[in-house]
C-alpha cells in the first residue's frame, strides 16, 4: 500500500476528544471522554478495551463519519470535517453490497471515486486476486462463506489504496481457524512488497476486545478504559516481524508481553463486569 | 468406486422419479378438485337452486364463447379489454412511479417525513374506492377519470412499502458507501434504491391488482367502454352468467400480470439467495 502520509507528524491525533450522543431516554451518554492517541504513519495500533466502551465511537470520530463533542481530531494534519482522504474503514458487520457481484463490490470505491468502470474493474479483478478470491469473481455474497465475505471486505477497502486504515472488530465474528487466517492475510497485504513485513506505510488502528489478536498484530497496543473510553495505557509490543499468525502466540516473548498488558485490561473488563451485573440485577 | 458411482446414479434418478410423481399427485388432485366444484355446482342448479340467480358452469362458458365469437351488448370484448387495461396500465405506472418516488424521498428525509407523518396518515384512512364518484365528476365519463382511480390506489400501497424500505436500509452499508467515496446521490443509487427494491417489488405484485380493481370500479360509476361497464351492464339485465365471465376474464388478466412482476422480479433479484426466492413464490 503506498502512502500519502506526510513525512513529519502523525497520521491520526486525536486531542482531548470528547464524544457524546442524546440517548433514546432523553439522557446523555458519554461514549468517549478526553481522549488522547497519536499514531505515526505506517503505524499498527491495536486497541483493546472491554466490549461496548466506545473503541468503535473512536474510530467512527477518525473517519469523519461523527463529528468530537469536545476537542480536535486531526487526520495528516488537518482537522477532520467530512470523511478525509486517504482513509479506508472495515466494519464489524458485513458490509458488502448483497447485490453485487464479488467484483463489482471490489470496484465500486474506485466507480464512487469517479474511476471509468473498466478501469475500476482492472483494479478490482487484481485486489480480488491479491486477497485470494481469484475465480469467485461473478459468485454473490451470499454464495460465499463467512470468511470469503471478509475478504471481499478487505478488498474493497485495500482497492482505494488508504493510508489510514481503520478496523472495527472485522474477525471477530468468524471462528478461531478462519480468524487467524485472515489476521495472516492481513499482516501480509499491509506489509506490500516489504520483504521485512513491517509495512508499506498504511497506518492502521485496528480495534478488538481479543487481547491475543491485538498482540499478534499491533505495532503497540492501547488499553482502553471501561465506558466512557480513554487512553488508560500503551504498550510497545517488541515482537519481530513478518509474524506468523498462529504460530507467534506460542513463543514466550508473546507470553510476556500479552500477561504485561492484561495485567493493565484486567481491572476494566472487571468494572465493566460489575456495571452489567449492576444492571442485571 | 464404479460401484459408488453407479449407487450415486441410482439415487440421484430414484430422487428425480419421486419428485416427478409426487408433483403429477398434486397436480392430478388440483383437477379433481375443480371438476368436483364445478360438477357439483353444475348439478346442483340443474336440478336444485334456481340457474337464474346463481347462473352455472355451463351458462358461464356459453356466455364467453358468446362474447369473443359474436361480441358484448357494448361491442367487441377486445376493445372493453384493452379499454380496461389501457386505464389500469397507465394508473398502475403512474401510481408505481409517485409512489416509489414519493416514498423514497420522504424515507431518506427524517425532517419531511416527520412533517408530512400524520396528513400521509390520515389520507391513508380515507376509503379511496369513494374518490372514483367524485373524479367521474371531476374528470368526466372518460379515460382520465379512471385513470385517476387506479392512480390513487396504487400509489398509496406502493408508497408505503417504498417509505419503509428506505428507511430500513442498513446504515452499515451507507456508511460503508459514504466511506469508499460515495456522494449522497451515489448513495441514493447504489445503496437507497437497490434496498428499497425488494419492498417495492412486492408492493407492485397487489398493485397491479389494486389497479385493475381502480379502473372496474371507475367503469362502474359511469362509463361509456371497459370490463366494469359490461359487468354493471349485466347486473342491470339481471343477467349473473354475465357478470361471472366478466369476473373471469378479470382474473385471467391479474394472473397474466402477476406471472410478468415474477418474471421481473425474478431478474431483479437474482442476487438474493434462493431460500428467499423460493419462499417469495408461494
Amino acid at each position: 500500500m503506498p502512502t500519502q502520509a506526510e513525512p513529519d507528524g502523525p497520521a491520526i491525533e486525536l486531542r482531548d476528544a470528547t464524544k457524546r450522543f442524546r440517548s433514546s431516554s432523553g439522557g446523555v451518554h458519554t461514549a468517549v471522554r478526553n481522549l488522547d492517541l497519536a499514531v505515526r504513519a505506517g503505524e499498527f495500533v491495536a486497541v483493546v478495551g472491554p466490549t461496548g466502551c466506545g473503541k468503535s465511537t473512536t474510530l467512527s470520530l477518525v473517519s469523519g463519519l461523527e463529528p468530537p463533542s469536545a476537542g480536535e481530531v486531526l487526520v495528516h494534519g488537518r482537522p477532520v470535517d467530512g470523511i478525509p482522504a486517504g482513509v479506508g474503514y472495515m466494519f464489524q458487520n458485513d458490509a458488502v453490497l448483497p447485490w453485487r457481484t464479488v467484483l463489482d463490490n471490489v470496484a465500486a470505491g474506485p466507480r464512487y471515486r469517479g474511476v471509468a468502470k473498466r478501469e475500476a474493474r482492472e483494479r478490482a479483478r487484481d485486489w480480488v486476486g491479491r486477497v485470494g478470491l481469484g475465480g469467485f469473481e461473478s459468485y454473490y455474497p451470499h454464495q460465499l462463506s463467512g470468511g470469503m465475505r471478509k475478504r471481499v471486505a478487505l478488498a474493497q477497502t485495500l482497492v482505494n489504496e488508504p493510508s489510514i486504515l481503520l478496523m472495527d472488530e472485522p474477525f471477530s465474528a468468524l471462528d478461531v481457524q478462519t480468524r487467524g487466517l485472515m489476521q495472516d492475510e492481513l499482516l501480509r497485504l499491509w506489509a506490500g512488497d516489504d520483504p521485512l513485513g513491517k509495512g508499506g506505510g498504511a497506518a492502521v488502528v485496528f480495534v478488538t476486545h481479543d487481547l491475543e489478536e491485538a498482540v499478534v498484530l499491533g505495532d503497540r497496543v492501547v488499553v482502553m478504559t471501561a465506558g466512557p473510553a480513554t487512553v488508560k495505557a500503551s504498550f510497545d509490543v517488541p515482537l519481530k516481524r513478518p509474524r506468523d499468525a498462529e504460530e507467534i502466540r506460542l513463543t514466550p516473548e508473546f507470553l510476556e508481553i500479552y500477561r504485561e498488558v492484561w495485567e493493565s485490561l484486567r481491572e476494566e473488563v472487571q468494572i465493566t463486569r460489575e456495571r452489567s451485573a449492576g444492571n442485571a440485577a | 468406486m464404479l460401484l459408488e458411482l453407479d449407487d450415486h446414479a441410482t439415487a440421484v434418478a430414484q430422487a428425480r422419479a419421486a419428485g416427478r410423481r409426487r408433483a403429477f399427485t398434486v397436480n392430478a388432485v388440483r383437477v379433481l378438485l375443480v371438476v368436483a366444484v364445478l360438477g357439483s355446482w353444475e348439478l346442483a342448479a340443474t336440478y336444485w337452486i334456481d340457474p337464474f340467480y346463481y347462473s352455472k358452469p355451463s351458462a358461464i362458458w356459453d356466455r364467453l364463447v358468446d362474447w369473443f365469437t359474436t361480441g358484448t351488448s357494448q361491442g367487441s370484448i377486445w376493445t372493453q379489454i384493452a379499454y380496461t387495461l389501457e386505464e389500469a396500465l397507465i394508473g398502475f405506472v403512474l401510481g408505481s412511479v409517485g409512489g416509489v418516488v414519493l416514498g423514497i424521498v420522504l424515507g431518506r428525509s427524517r425532517f419531511l417525513s416527520d412533517v408530512c407523518a400524520p396528513f400521509i396518515k390520515a389520507a391513508n384512512a380515507i376509503p379511496r374506492i369513494i374518490l372514483a364518484s367524485l373524479f367521474v365528476i371531476w374528470f368526466g365519463l372518460g379515460m382520465s377519470s379512471k385513470v385517476a382511480t387506479a392512480f390513487i390506489l396504487v400509489f398509496f400501497a406502493v408508497f408505503f412499502n417504498a417509505f419503509q424500505g428506505a428507511r430500513e436500509v442498513d446504515r452499515n452499508l451507507v456508511n460503508n458507501a459514504r466511506i469508499l467515496g460515495a456522494s449522497r446521490t451515489a448513495v441514493l443509487r447504489t445503496i437507497v434504491v437497490p434496498s428499497a427494491t425488494s419492498w417495492i417489488l412486492a408492493s407492485l405484485h397487489s398493485a397491479f391488482g389494486f389497479a385493475i380493481i381502480g379502473a372496474i370500479v371507475g367503469e362502474y360509476s359511469g362509463a361509456d367502454k371497459g370490463l366494469g361497464l359490461l359487468i354493471n351492464h349485466a347486473q342491470g339485465t339481471f343477467d349473473s352468467a354475465g357478470i361471472y365471465a366478466g369476473m373471469i376474464i378479470i382474473t385471467v388478466i391479474a394472473l397474466l400480470a402477476e406471472w410478468l412482476l415474477t418474471l421481473l422480479e425474478r431478474r431483479l433479484l437474482r442476487w438474493r439467495p434462493p431460500v428467499a426466492a423460493n419462499e417469495a413464490r408461494i
